[in-house]
Order: C-alpha cells, then sequence, then structure tokens
C-alpha cells in the first residue's frame, strides 16, 4: 500500500481529495480514449473500427464531464482543456492499466474487458453518491461501460475459443496485463476518504465480484487465469509507465505548442 | 418494373423510359449490365473513398487540439466509416460481395477518390478537408440522392445529412484559426493553399473528356455536368473564403460579370493525372495502410468465423 504512505504526512481537505478523485476517474477515460482512438482505420473490420472509436467516443465523453467538474471543485478557474493539455506526468493520475499499448487486437479486447468490468461496477456504485454531480455522470457512465464489458468480453471468448492462433494471441494480451489489474482495486487515503464520506467507493470492496464475473468470461473463453507476483502500481499518484509521456506528446502538442491560442 | 417483355432490346427500351419517368429502379428490377457495372464501379468507389479517407482524418485524433475538437473529429471519422457500410450494402445489392470489392481496393483495381492522397500535415487541414473537400463531395452528392437506383438514392440522402454537417464543423475550425494567432491564420492560409485545386480536380475531368456522361444522364445515375457542379462549388466557396479573409492560390480567379459566375485559371490535368494513376504524395502510404490493417486483421475475422461455426455445431449438437 504505498499509494497511502506519500500522502500519509498532508492533512487533506475533503476538496481536494474531490478534485484528486475526479482526476483519476477523468484520467481513466482520456488515457484509455487516447488508446482506443489509436485504432481508426486499423481495426480487423471497418464493423470493429466502429465500435471502437464508439468506446473511443464514450470514454472521451466521461473524460470532459469529469475533468470539468475536477476543475470547478478545484475552483482555480480552470477548464477542462487546460486540465487535459496542460498537466505534465506527475500530475496524471489513471492506473497504469489504461495507459499499456494496445499491441494486437486481442490485447486491446482483453485490457477494455478488465477495465470496463471494473469501471462498471464502479460507476454503479458512484450512481448512489452523495454528491450529485458525480452520481450525474456515473449514471450515464454506468451504462456505457456496461456495453463495453459486455462488448469485449464477447470478443474475449470469441477469440479465446476460436483458433488456435487467436487462443494464443488472447492468452498472451491477458498474461501481460494481468499484473496492471492488482493497482486498478489498491485503495490509497483519497479513495478512502471519499468512500467513508458517502461520495466515493472504496475500490477494494469491487475486487470479489469483479474476479468472479472476470474469471466466468475467461473459462467460457478456455483461457487460464495468469498468476503473477508482480503488480506495478503508482500510477494514482503520478508515477507512471514510459508510455505516458509519448501519449501525452500526442495529446498536448497543439496546446504546448500553440500557449494562449484558442481552437 | 415489368419484366414480361422477352427481347432484351424491349427490355432496355422499357428500362430507358421507366428511368425517364423518374422511377427507382430496386435490385430484383431487370437492369442493363452496363448500368449495373456503372453503379458498382461508382458506388463501390464511393465506399472505398470514405474508407480511405478515416487516414487523413484519422492521423489527427490523438493530436487534436481540445477534448470538443477531438469527440468532433472522432466521430466525423465513424461517420465515415458508416458512410462506408452503407455503401457497400448497396453496392451489395448488385450483386458484388465485400470481399471482391475489398480485394479490388487492395489490387489497386479498383480507384478511390484522388483527394485523400494528399497529406494532413496541420490541424488547419482537419478544418480544409471538411470545409472543401465535404463541400465539394456535398456538391456533387446532393443531385445522387435522386438516382435512378433506388439503393444509392435512398444512402446518399443519410450521408449528405451528414456530410453537411461535417462540412459546417470543418468551416468553423477554420474560422476559428482565422480570428487567431499570426501562427493558426498561416496554418489556414496554407491548408487552403494545398487543398483548393485538389478539391477543384475532384469533380472530374472535364465534360469534353467525360465519355460516360451522357448515357449516365440518360440512366439519372447523373444529374449534371462534371463542370456544372465544379462552377457550383467554386461560386459557393469564393465566397466563404472571403469571409475567413483568406486568399486563393489562382491569380485568374475573378468574378465574371457576364456569366454571372467565378472564372478559374487553369486546372492542372497533368496533377490529377498523375495522382490518379498511383503517384500522388500518399498513394502508397495509404493502400499500404490500408492493406496491413486488413492483413493485421486476418486472425481475427478467421477466429469470429471459427467461433461461429463451433456455435452453430454446439447448437446443432444439443438440439440432436
Amino acid at each position: 500500500m504505498t499509494a497511502a504512505v506519500a500522502r500519509n504526512d498532508q492533512a487533506l481537505s475533503q476538496q481536494d481529495a474531490l478534485y484528486d478523485y475526479c482526476l483519476r476517474l477523468g484520467d481513466n477515460a482520456l488515457i484509455l480514449g487516447q488508446r482506443v482512438a489509436e485504432w481508426t482505420s486499423n481495426a480487423p473490420t471497418v464493423e470493429l473500427d466502429i465500435a471502437l472509436g464508439n468506446q473511443a467516443l464514450d470514454l472521451f465523453g466521461q473524460a470532459r464531464m469529469l475533468l470539468d467538474y475536477a476543475g470547478r471543485v478545484e475552483g482555480k478557474g480552470r477548464s477542462e482543456d487546460d486540465i487535459a493539455f496542460l498537466r505534465d506526468v506527475l500530475d496524471f493520475r489513471n492506473v497504469l492499466l489504461v495507459e499499456q499499448p494496445n499491441g494486437d487486437f486481442g490485447q486491446t479486447v482483453v485490457r477494455q474487458f478488465l477495465y470496463a468490468t471494473f469501471a462498471s461496477a464502479l460507476y454503479e456504485g458512484l450512481s448512489q453518491s452523495k454528491d450529485e454531480e458525480l452520481s450525474g455522470i456515473a449514471q450515464k457512465a454506468v451504462k456505457e461501460m456496461a456495453y463495453h464489458a459486455r462488448h469485449n468480453g464477447e470478443w474475449v471468448v470469441r477469440l479465446g475459443d476460436g483458433t488456435e492462433e487467436s487462443h494464443a494471441r488472447v492468452q498472451a494480451g491477458l498474461d501481460a496485463l494481468w499484473p496492471y489489474v492488482h493497482e486498478v482495486f489498491e485503495a490509497d487515503e483519497i479513495d478512502l476518504a471519499m468512500a467513508e464520506a458517502g461520495i466515493g467507493v472504496d475500490p477494494a470492496s469491487l475486487k470479489d465480484a469483479w474476479l468472479a464475473e472476470v474469471t466466468a468470461v475467461i473459462e467460457r473463453a478456455t483461457l487460464t487465469l495468469p498468476e503473477t507476483d508482480w503488480h506495478p502500481d503508482g500510477g494514482k499518484r503520478g508515477h507512471h509507465s514510459e508510455h505516458l509521456g509519448f501519449i501525452l506528446a500526442d495529446l498536448q502538442f497543439l496546446q504546448r505548442t500553440y500557449p494562449g491560442a484558442q481552437w | 418494373m415489368t419484366q414480361t417483355v422477352a427481347e432484351p432490346e424491349h427490355l432496355r427500351s422499357a428500362f430507358d423510359a421507366y428511368v425517364a419517368d423518374e422511377k427507382k429502379i430496386e435490385p430484383k428490377d431487370w437492369m442493363p449490365d452496363t448500368y449495373r457495372r456503372t453503379l458498382i464501379r461508382q458506388i463501390s468507389q464511393h465506399a472505398h473513398s470514405e474508407i480511405i479517407g478515416m487516414q487523413p482524418e484519422g492521423n489527427w485524433i490523438t493530436r487534436a487540439p481540445s477534448l470538443r475538437r477531438k469527440v468532433g473529429l472522432m466521430a466525423k471519422v465513424q461517420d465515415e466509416a458508416g458512410h462506408g457500410l452503407y455503401l457497400y450494402s448497396a453496392a451489395e445489392t448488385l450483386g458484388v460481395s465485400r470481399d471482391q470489392m475489398d480485394a479490388d481496393l487492395m489490387s489497386g483495381k479498383a480507384k478511390y477518390s484522388s483527394i485523400f492522397n494528399y497529406p494532413t500535415l496541420t490541424w488547419a487541414d482537419i478544418g480544409a478537408i471538411g470545409w472543401l473537400v465535404d463541400g465539394a463531395a456535398i456538391t456533387n452528392q446532393i443531385p445522387i440522392c435522386r438516382c435512378s437506383y433506388g439503393p444509392y438514392a435512398r444512402a446518399m440522402i443519410r450521408i449528405c445529412k451528414e456530410e453537411s454537417f461535417h462540412q459546417r464543423q470543418g468551416y468553423e475550425i477554420m474560422m476559428k484559426l482565422c480570428q487567431g494567432t499570426e501562427e493558426q491564420k498561416r496554418m489556414a492560409q496554407d491548408a487552403l493553399n494545398r487543398w483548393w485545386w485538389p478539391s477543384v480536380m475532384m469533380f472530374g475531368p472535364s465534360d469534353a473528356d467525360s465519355p460516360h456522361s451522357a448515357q449516365n444522364m440518360a440512366w439519372r445515375i447523373k444529374r449534371f455536368s462534371n463542370d456544372e457542379l465544379r462552377q457550383r462549388f467554386i461560386d459557393m466557396t469564393v465566397k466563404q473564403a472571403d469571409y475567413l479573409g483568406l486568399t486563393f492560390p489562382d491569380p485568374d480567379l475573378k468574378w465574371n460579370e457576364e456569366r454571372g459566375h467565378y472564372d478559374i485559371g487553369e486546372i492542372d490535368w497533368d496533377e490529377f493525372w498523375t495522382v490518379v494513376k498511383g503517384n500522388g504524395p500518399c498513394n502508397r502510404q495509404r493502400m499500404a495502410h490500408r492493406t496491413r490493417a486488413h492483413d493485421e486483421g486476418t486472425w481475427v475475422r478467421e477466429a469470429a468465423t471459427a467461433f461461429a461455426d463451433k456455435q452453430r455445431a454446439r447448437q446443432q449438437q444439443a438440439a440432436a
């Protein structure tokens, strides 16, 4: 639980915690959206290109609402774009899972499935949040993420139980991403403070149901649940994988090159 | 459409009279082979253009300058994929398979609009494509909403609605740039400079060099000549550029009082044919990209088929 230590000596106000909490949710959506958008014109079929584009659009829509709200909670007059385009790696709060490269279609489908299954449970909890704004956003997002979980789960099964090659590829994708799951459910001080205040959800409380749901799909897909003792983390406190810097270089290039310009 | 007349000549004259009467031909109706082949060529070429067009615009999704612009561009590129699908379906009603059309695109046998063989170098190119390329496309496509072939006409109605939204979105991007910093204005002007002539060429060769025009007009596949449509686009666009404060890369562009239209300088048809024949700036890149995406997706398509087969076998076994 290294994440909790980082903030131990600071007295966090509820406002600070809520700001950070919104960033975590918003950054997860934004960075995953960037990754999914990279598939545009590259998917195995035009139909899948459209399906991936839909997922990216849902994620960008969630990111906009969450980062806009983060800006209002922060109270310094920053817009969704200021927050998305003018922070560096250390201030991004997404988990490492969402910044991992697309790999092949199998790996992408696994990543989307693992994340969406978590996010739909999280948003379901958040739709009961005492924070009305967050609850409103969650009520919209839960439907989207439940659909992503179903769509990608079906593809995990199709690829796992498809051909020998597709089985091997999707298993490799699962093996590569499984270590990053741990961080997603790791609760730190901010998660716990938000859960206690009835605003947020303790992610650790979602893990058992999530694992049961994921295991059922993995079994239907004839895949094997990986075992690993490597549990990389740090995203929630700004310590990311090397990939994030390149995502931000793409994302932020115009805003950084032409400071203050309106688009 | 009745199919009682036995002689092909009679069928043909009945067909001609039927379309001349502005009635719609549907997939199961008799039609001349040339009509069918012309439409397959035109509709599949249009579909391929939508699919290849996703590349130059998709190029800017991860780099769009604001979240609003990112969502707008992502949605636009998705619309294009959707247009590709409607159009492939319309072409399939004429008896060509999707696999065949894919293969023809990747072998280079089928063409797509040459405009997508130009690169998108700056964000302003996304504005210019929406404004100019989609503007030209709409000018071309609105008359196709009245095409004699029903499935194509109906697909075009929806496509035109979405294209006109894209065009406004593109113009709005240009407007914002032209109201912006000197660097943004430079981007906008440079994009107009690069996209203007290729957009003007989108209407195809002059009427004098367009051998199939008369037949396509008689068949109500085409309603206006290439030059008429080109003129309509130019007249509309010059005023829009004036409003933006941009200039055209054509010293001969001027209002012709007598004609009531703008005159333009000579179109460089050598450039047009160079790009059509495969030597534009991005022809090779676009085809390599499309082929790579297709090849890299082979295992996924095979897996989906294998899984569907297994499912079917399991259901049959369970039912037995």
